[in-house]
């Protein structure tokens, strides 16, 4: 492979093959959809928080269709609530994260020129780019973008005369995510074959970074689980455009009644979720990876219990194909089937539990330096936990049935996979930039976009759950429509505040990407100290990643702190000295 | 990339696509088994051409069996590879034979006188021929390469490929069937 070959603007930053301009556009596309969702959400907070208020804002962006005299039109909400919970999961939490540190590490970090295949990477970011503006584009249509959920439930997904909502909003919608599939299908077949045969010489599986773990297993997760929802697509297309009865029965609209019988809502559901869940561990996972990699050089110690590690990212991915059913606890299953599911759901706390004794124990009295991506990392680990806490609780077929589908669920999945999962994002950022872009991004900066947005984000979700308990529904246009939940306006009242704050924060980690960018100070080969081997490329960014040979890996990813040394890492290409044991 | 790693690669890259597919199959006909043990679920007694389809489809299989024995010995296999390519044809002219003869029954895809277990039936083999029409260009493919003599005894993958891929459409489809004459 050639180092240098003629360059235009198209080939380098549009059509690229590298893998590395590759990541970059998976992030700024990422970055790009994390703020129109983010302003989705404050858009349809301040209806929340407020309910029936004229608010100029929401007439300035929505205009007089959609937001007539400022007060948010209530099929104008349900589009919001479900393209927000799109956009984030699935563009910026799935392509976003995992697109931008596949693309980018796998190869710096096994030790390998390029993915298998640059040209399927190309193609997977073209597939998930043309997804974008599918589905930026509903957003135009007449009778507005998708409204039936970010888990499309039928029979609002399925009629088009349901809501304004459920016509070619939703058809932009599923041809969206179609191409979104494909997308990641695409991506994920590479990570796994990159890393199974690209590896240099002496990168065993077991020398790998954690990172690269976590990504491996849910490119696996992905290719199996993302299939299901592509069937559960085409039974759903089926469904609204030629009429079959797959997930329809005996539905009265406006007093007519409709021809469909026989079809089983419930099994969408099924199909749904079976994805569904294995979907958010994609999301969790590679979080969980980055956050081993910046907890273990940040504390200038070996990550504790690799293994474990390496089992229990294993064993999370296996469990999230066999607890579908605690989404499904008052669909009317057999309780002895949902008993079934409570068990394997809680199964999970084990693992999780492991990973975050590891954590701990990694911390534990390790010379801590608190870099912008270490504050984020253990930002995560809270967030991780007090998550996973509420998850039990939900896990729980016989509680569960109490705050389904209340606030209590919005908490739930917000802390432990929006807050945990965007933090791993983060964290990645500010510890991979000096590598993408050679300069070092504003630690100021960094401290501030933490610590305010770690208790406005808190500030947001914590509340939930008293909301949830006290009955309140999710995804209502009002929230005092019903006398009982007046009371709980001041709750909302704060929850809107802490989300306006949280959101204008984000602005000063854009501000600082673009920025140092350009004027960032120049980053030195591997300001982290660390071991790993996409620290041994050089600073100016090349094909083909070494200049030279591509080095040989002589030890794991975590000799921190390894006594019998003079630094206090040693690089994994370091030879071992004689006597020495490995780890 | 070498030869070798380029055989893993790409072979890899065939299984982990059909695991996939799989996948999607089994999407499709676990909806139907949760369905079917719902009320009001019709059996229909499946036509005599999805038996001739199963056989046809067997027969492309044995013949790219045959082309790569052929090429091994350093021959032209491109003969059998139109044959199999001939066997994916009449495979989806008979799958079309079965949904006329499933409308002479009065099953239909849609409307009146569909069921869900019409509806899945129409689904389930409609999304596994898609599927051969993918087969069936990548077998054309093969074949104009054969022709060209572009493969030898050391470099055949791309019917290795092929040949791997067919037999997976095979066997699912083997699956399908006999899912659906139990079930359906
Ligand atoms: C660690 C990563 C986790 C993530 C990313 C996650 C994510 C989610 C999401 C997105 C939902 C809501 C989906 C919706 O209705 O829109 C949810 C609900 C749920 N989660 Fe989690 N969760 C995680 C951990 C757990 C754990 C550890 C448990 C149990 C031990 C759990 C139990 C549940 C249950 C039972 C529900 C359904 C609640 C209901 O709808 O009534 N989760 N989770
Ligand atoms: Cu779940």
């Amino acid at each position: 492979m050639s180092d240098h070959h003629n360059e235009t603007f198209l080939s380098k930053y549009i059509f690229s093959l590298d893998h590395k301009m590759i990541a970059k556009q998976f992030l700024i596309t990422g970055m790009f959809m994390g703020v129109v969702g983010m302003l989705m959400s404050i858009l349809f907070r301040l209806q929340l928080s407020n309910p029936g208020e004229s608010f100029a804002v929401l007439e300035w962006f929505l205009g007089e269709k959609w937001a007539p005299d400022g007060v948010l039109d209530p099929n104008m909400y349900l589009a919001l609530v479900t393209m927000h919970g799109t956009i984030l999961i699935f563009w910026v939490l799935t392509a976003g994260l995992t697109g931008t540190f596949a693309n980018f590490l796998i190869p710096l970090q096994i030790g390998a020129r390029d993915m298998a295949s640059g040209f399927i990477n190309m193609l997977s970011y073209w597939f998930f780019f043309a997804a974008t503006i599918v589905l930026l584009t509903s957003l135009f249509v007449e009778t507005g973008p998708a409204s039936a959920g970010w888990t499309i439930y039928p029979p609002l997904s399925a009629l088009p005369q349901a809501i304004p909502g459920s016509g070619l909003g939703q058809d932009l919608w599923l041809i969206a995510m179609t191409l979104f599939i494909v997308s990641s299908l695409l991506g994920g077949l590479n990570y796994i074959v990159t890393i199974l045969n690209l590896r240099t010489k002496g990168m065993s599986m077991t020398r790998l970074p954690l990172v690269m773990w976590a990504l491996f297993i849910v490119a696996i997760l992905g290719v199996l689980s993302f299939p299901v929802l592509l069937s559960a697509s085409l039974l759903l297309v089926f469904d609204r455009t030629f009429g079959t009865s797959f997930y329809l029965s005996d539905i009265v609209i406006a007093g007519e009644a409709l021809h469909h019988t026989g079809g089983s809502p419930i099994l969408f559901e099924h199909l749904f979720w079976f994805l569904g869940h294995p979907e958010v561990y994609i999301i969790l996972l590679p979080a969980l990876g980055i956050v081993s990699e910046v907890i273990s050089v940040n504390s200038r110690k070996p990550i504790f219990g690799y293994k474990a590690m390496v089992i229990s990212l294993m064993a999370i991915a296996f469990l999230s194909f066999i607890v579908w059913g605690h989404h499904m606890f008052i669909t009317g299953m057999d309780p002895f089937l949902g008993s079934v599911f409570t068990f394997t759901t809680l199964l999970i706390a084990i693992p999780s539990a492991v990973k975050v004794f590891n954590y701990l124990a990694t911390l534990w009295r390790g010379s801590i330096r608190f870099t912008p991506a270490m504050l984020f990392a253990i930002g995560f680990v809270s967030t991780f936990i007090t998550g996973g806490l509420t998850g039990i609780v939900l896990g729980d077929s016989a509680l569960d049935i109490n705050v389904h589908d209340t606030y209590f669920v919005v908490g739930h999945f917000h802390i432990v996979m929006g807050l945990s999962a965007i933090y791993g994002m983060f964290a990645g950022v500010y510890h991979w930039f000096p590598k993408m872009y050679g300069k070092m991004m504003n630690k100021k900066l960094g401290y501030i976009h933490f610590w305010v947005t770690f208790i406005s984000a808190y500030g947001v979700f914590f509340p939930m759950h008293f909301l949830g308990l006290a009955g309140l529904p999710r995804r209502y246009y009002s929230n005092t429509a019903f006398p009982m939940f007046e009371g709980l306006t001041n709750i909302n009242e704060i929850i809107t505040f802490f989300a306006i704050v949280g959101g204008i924060v984000q602005v000063l980690f854009i501000f600082n990407f673009f920025y140092s960018i350009f004027y960032g100070t120049k980053a030195s080969k591997n300001p982290w100290g660390s071991t790993t081997l996409e620290w041994t490329t050089p600073i100016e960014r090349i094909h083909g990643n070494w200049p030279g040979e591509i080095p040989t890996v002589r030890r794991w990813a975590y000799d921190y702190s390894k006594p019998g040394h003079d630094t206090d890492f040693v690089p994994q290409t370091e030879p071992l000295k004689e006597g020495e044991e490995e780890h | 990339m070498d030869l070798n790693l380029k055989n893993t690669t790409y072979k890899q890259l065939l299984w982990i696509g059909m695991a996939s597919i799989t996948l999607f199959f089994a999407g499709l006909t676990s909806a139907v088994i949760v369905r079917s043990s719902e009320s009001g679920w019709q059996d229909i007694s499946m036509p005599r051409y999805f038996w001739y389809s199963t056989f046809v489809i067997i027969l492309g299989s044995a013949f790219l069996i045959m082309s790569k024995k052929i090429v091994r010995r350093g021959k032209n296999p491109a003969d059998y590879i139109f044959l199999t390519f001939v066997c994916g044809v009449i495979f989806a002219i008979f799958q079309f034979k079965g949904w006329s003869a499933l409308v002479d029954q009065g099953k239909f895809f849609v409307g009146e006188g569909s069921s869900p277990a019409s509806s899945f039936l129409y689904v389930i083999t409609f999304a596994h021929l898609i599927h051969v029409i993918g087969g069936l260009i990548s077998v054309f493919i093969t074949y104009t390469k054969s022709v060209n003599s572009k493969y030898s005894k050391e470099n055949y993958l791309g019917i290795e490929l092929t040949s791997i891929y067919w037999h997976f459409l095979d066997i699912l489809w083997i699956y399908l069937f006999a899912f659906l004459l139990y079930i359906i």
